[in-house]
């Protein structure tokens, strides 16, 4: 009836995850009962849970990130403290507990910290920067949210019901196979993956129709902006990898449920397969979590410096060569698997190549700042710390790029301090950079820039002081994932990187803050005129909070830097432009589809995972059931009336006249 | 916003009063809702083959691995496949038809065509159906060796996509018989018809490289 | 009213799946019986390249394989009227990139996982060295 479900699945023995999972219940349920209480849950329902509007989806995405950041890096505490005294001792964490921590860092920090926060960060501000009004599918932009969130919940749920997997972030067999993995952790691994890739795919392929044909009248290509562009290359990236991923899942869990052999030792199976494809998906992986924070960074950048982008045409190709590269250099992460030297050289060398259009970039964002004047705001710390330390983890990529250095580097923590070196700075940095920036036109406030200053230093010391001892380390010898170890030499730098750690944790703490005391002076931090860093592309022409159509009438786009150029007309002309002809629109309506499915997913995971066959077959009904429901309804979208597009544009329009300091009959 | 009503009345809507003429493909403006649901399934497809790839790299890969068992020439029946072809072939056909009746509004002979479709995938799936389970009562089933599961896996993917394209279909009949030829249903109309054409590139991949070379060459 | 272009007048973009030059229902179904010839045609040309003498066996896979591409293509032109036209840009782009990542996942894969089977021990003499 249960399938492989009993109460045994729940692991009371393990002390530490029921603590944890206990502490996390109590949370969510303090925080259910305040929003109940508080009578929110009709509002929350009304207009962020069934909300189709990107702007409200690109928040929850961030918001999910967020909060699995914390759970990520809480993993990332107890591996810092444990490697810290686990000197000669067991330490404090068995060894099947810390094997599913490392996996758990790395798959929830991939696909549920850093995913989300581009994916939130694309979705937020595409439409925006792109002059139109929403993404090209808005409820299944809805699904796709929903969807990822599915996959966030069941790898929790892995923390009381059954196990996560103890393989590593990308599961190599034979070790993931039922042979060495009886357990569930594994199937929990493959069903979360599946059920979020499909959500990200289908965000992939909004995103890539939005870009391409979505844009405001003038928005021609080699006009948007560089975010635009970096998105755009990312998506295409989603668009072709992650049904690389789906297939390479499907073939190990075809394996693992029904006895076939693409990766097992017996009948022919070959575990290098696995190998191969996964690293077919994972290195364009990489550029997916990359590009759009490089645009983030570019628009950060241009907009403190107060220039225009430096070599934007250059930045475009270097971007889509990037794109392009991607997909050519994946065997540098099975250099020493053997396939000689003729296929490593080749490899290698198309890895060197890529680092070029990555460096033009460097390049074009130190010369935008060059002769600019520069405003230090916590987002231009961010960048410039991204910049410096972005360069260093680059540089020890082309070193791992040349295949006898790898040898002797490989699967040691050299290799673990150099993509954190590129994941931290890039990723990570330009999410809360690109928070930062956008959140006044989520929001309508500003972040308070003390505590995000605070914050800044805290991370980038900590990260320095955690990830630094860590390329020593490896050039040491001492491999990754490793729960104990008796070597003395060791012991000072993980001692050391558990100290760089707890500053993370300080940092992190100072971001908490910074939310509670910006929120708490949301008044005084108001920001009334749409347009608070002098910004030079489209989202910063609308209200902030902008309205739910974003634009009352669509933008007119002359030129690269279409805001500005508005701004620049109507600072030589003393008067905005003229009154737009405002017309009725229709705006997509609300719908309940995305939770609907996303609940039903859950059951069909949660089902597979666990061997409940009706559950499975229940879930597939109810999810086919609801996109009939949906596919069946009549009224998809509601109007809004040009009278009131006029009223809320003239009060934007008042606004950005005082902003220019235009007399009151610019307005006319 | 099309500026029809102010003089000059341009062709691609001037809300702006921009005053220009022939306007660069890339500048126009939002696409149509027909060409964007289109481009975003096209998209969506070109993932689809992509992933594809990875099953025809799985089992270009361990076509050689039998571990004993049966190869490609031992259990492939060509005219099985033939006639798959055929179905299919004849099944898209009808599709089109389906689509032309659609774009002439003609309900009738949309349902007709569309049926004709769902029997003609239905005749292909059977024909599939009856190969896995006799190859599984020979003792070559997927789990026999590494060729099996890989050759299992990808024909077995295909049957998957034509058994969703099945299901769609016939809640596309339901809809049209509902609904009537409304806007958003015509648009998915065009998706389906998408789908089940790019089902039979895949096919042509399939019985190319699976059968013909396996059997054969 | 909406925001985005009119239907009528738009020359310079098509749907995929769409025919740039709305024809009449003749017409259509003229185009879909061609590409049903044609496809039928190649098909049975490869199924007949299988079981002839007539080619030089080694050649097999070759022809085989043009079959197949030429076929893939008709089916491109006639169902999915994908064309190489100006109102086709975009789609044809689309096909394009999907088709390089295509060849780079199977020729990668495969030309990989060959020298990584050439570099093997063979079984044999493994088995040798462990007595």
């Amino acid at each position: 009836m249960l399938g492989k479900l009993g109460w045994d699945s729940i692991p009371l023995a393990n002390p530490l995850p029921i603590i944890a999972s206990g502490v996390v219940a109590l949370v969510i349920c303090g925080v259910l009962g305040w929003t109940w209480r508080r009578g929110y849950f009709p509002y929350l329902w009304r207009e962020w849970i069934t909300s189709v509007d990107h702007k409200r989806i690109g928040v929850m995405y961030c918001v999910l990130a967020a909060v699995m950041l914390l759970r990520g890096f809480s993993d990332a505490i107890l591996m810092r403290t444990q490697q810290a005294i686990a000197y000669n001792s067991p330490g404090y964490l068995p060894p099947e507990h810390y094997d599913q921590i490392f996996t758990a860092h790395g798959v929830i920090m991939i696909f549920f910290v850093a995913m989300p926060f581009m994916i939130g960060l694309m979705n937020f501000a595409l439409p925006l920067q792109l002059g139109v009004r929403d993404v090209a599918f808005p409820t299944l932009n809805s699904v796709s949210f929903w969807l990822t969130a599915v996959g966030a919940l069941l790898v929790n749920m892995s923390l009381v019901i059954g196990e996560f997997a103890k393989t590593g972030w990308v599961v190599y067999p034979p070790l993931s196979e039922l042979r060495f993995s009886p357990g569930v952790g594994v199937d929990y691994y493959l069903w979360a993956l599946q059920i979020s890739g499909v959500g990200t795919l289908l965000s992939g392929v909004n995103l890539v129709t939005t870009i391409l044909k979505m844009r405001a009248p003038g928005m021609g290509y080699t006009r948007m902006p560089m975010f635009c562009w970096t998105s755009l290359a990312t998506n295409l990236l989603i668009v072709a990898a992650f049904p690389i991923l789906t297939a390479t899942l499907a073939m190990l869990t075809l394996d693992r449920y029904l006895g076939f052999h693409f990766f097992t030792n017996e009948a022919g199976g070959n575990q290098m397969m696995f190998v191969n494809l996964i690293w077919a998906w994972g290195h364009p992986e990489v550029y997916i979590l990359v590009l759009p924070v490089f645009g983030v960074f570019s628009e950060v950048i241009s907009t403190f410096s107060g220039k225009p982008l430096f070599g934007y045409r250059s930045m475009i190709v270097a971007t889509m060569a990037i794109c392009l590269l991607s997909f050519m250099v994946w065997l540098h992460h099975f250099f020493t698997m053997g396939a000689g030297a003729d296929v490593n050289g080749f490899f290698g060398i198309t890895t060197m190549i890529i680092a070029v259009p990555t460096g033009v970039k460097v390049f074009n964002w130190i010369f935008t700042m060059y002769g600019g004047r520069i405003r230090y705001t916590s987002m231009m710390l961010w960048s410039l710390g991204f910049v410096v330390t972005f360069v260093i983890g680059g540089m020890t990529g082309v070193l791992l790029a040349v295949p006898p250095a790898d040898f002797v580097l490989h699967n040691s923590l050299f290799l673990v301090a150099h993509f954190h070196n590129i994941v931290i700075p890039a990723v990570l940095f330009g999410a809360f950079a690109g928070v930062t920036y956008w959140w006044p036109k989520a929001f309508g406030f500003t972040l308070d820039e003390t505590w995000g200053k605070r914050s800044f230093w805290f991370w980038i010391t900590g990260f320095y002081l955690a990830f630094m001892p860590l390329y020593v380390l490896g050039l040491m010898g001492m491999t990754r994932r490793l729960g104990h170890y008796d070597v003395p030499e060791w012991q000072p730098w993980l001692i050391a990187a558990a100290g760089g750690a707890a500053l993370i944790a300080c940092g992190i703490l100072c971001q908490i803050i910074m939310f509670t005391v910006s929120i708490r002076n949301r008044h005084a931090l108001a920001d009334t005129t749409g347009d608070p860093w002098d910004g030079r592309t489209l989202e910063w022409a609308t209200t902030s909070p902008p309205p739910v159509f974003n634009f009352a009438v669509l933008p007119d786009v002359r030129g690269e830097e279409a805001y500005w150029g508005l701004k620049s007309t109507a600072r030589e002309n003393r008067r905005l432009s003229d009154l737009p002809d405002y017309v009725d629109i229709e705006m997509p309506k609300n719908s309940p589809t995305g939770i609907v499915s996303a609940f039903f997913a859950t059951v069909m995971g949660f089902a597979l995972i666990w061997h409940i066959w009706w559950m499975v077959i229940l879930g597939f009904l109810g999810a086919w059931a609801t996109f009939v429901v949906f596919a069946w309804r009549d009224e998809a979208e509601y109007h809004i009336h040009a009278s009131e597009l006029e009223e809320g544009d003239r009060r934007r329009r008042e606004a950005k006249a005082k902003l220019l300091d235009l007399p009151p009959e610019a307005l006319a | 916003m099309s500026g029809g009503h102010k003089a000059g009345g341009s062709k691609h809507g001037d809300p702006n009063k921009l005053g220009h003429g022939e306007v660069p493909a890339d500048e126009q403006g939002p696409a149509p809702k027909r060409i964007v649901v289109a481009y975003g399934f096209w998209i969506f497809l070109l993932s689809d083959f992509i992933m594809f790839a990875g099953f025809f790299a799985a089992y270009a890969v361990l076509v050689g691995e039998t571990a004993g068992g049966p190869a490609g020439r031992d259990v492939f029946e060509l005219p099985l496949v033939a006639w798959e072809t055929a179905f299919l072939l004849l099944s898209s056909f009808a599709c089109g038809m389906a689509g032309i009746a659609a774009f002439a509004r003609n309900v009738r002979w949309f349902q007709v065509a569309m049926a004709a479709t769902a029997l003609l995938g239905a005749a292909f799936l059977s024909l599939e159906l009856y190969e896995f389970t006799h190859l599984i009562g020979e003792g070559a089933g997927p789990s026999r060796s590494a060729f099996l599961s890989a050759f299992f896996a990808l024909v077995g993917c295909h049957g998957l996509h034509v058994t969703l394209g099945l299901i769609w279909l016939t809640t596309m009949m339901a809809q049209v018989w509902a609904k009537g030829f409304r806007e958003d249903i015509l648009r998915r109309i065009a998706c389906f018809s998408l789908f089940w054409h790019a089902l039979d590139i895949i096919w042509v991949a399939l019985f190319t490289v699976v059968y013909l070379l396996g059997a054969g060459a | 009213m909406t925001e985005s272009r009119d239907l009528d007048n738009v020359s310079d973009d098509t749907a995929p799946g769409e025919e740039s030059e709305r024809e009449s229902i003749a017409g259509g179904i003229r185009g879909y019986a061609i590409g049903l010839g044609l496809a039928a045609l190649l098909t049975v040309a490869s199924f007949w390249a299988v079981q002839t003498n007539l080619i030089y066996g080694p050649g097999i896979p070759v022809a085989l394989i043009a079959l197949a591409v030429a076929q893939m293509g008709v089916h491109l032109v006639f169902f999915l009227h994908i064309t190489t036209g100006p109102d086709n840009t975009n789609n044809t782009l689309a096909l394009a990139f999907g088709v390089l990542i295509v060849a780079l996942v199977l020729i990668g894969s495969i030309w990989i996982m060959a020298h990584l089977h050439h570099n093997l021990m063979p079984m044999g003499e493994m088995l040798m060295r462990q007595r």
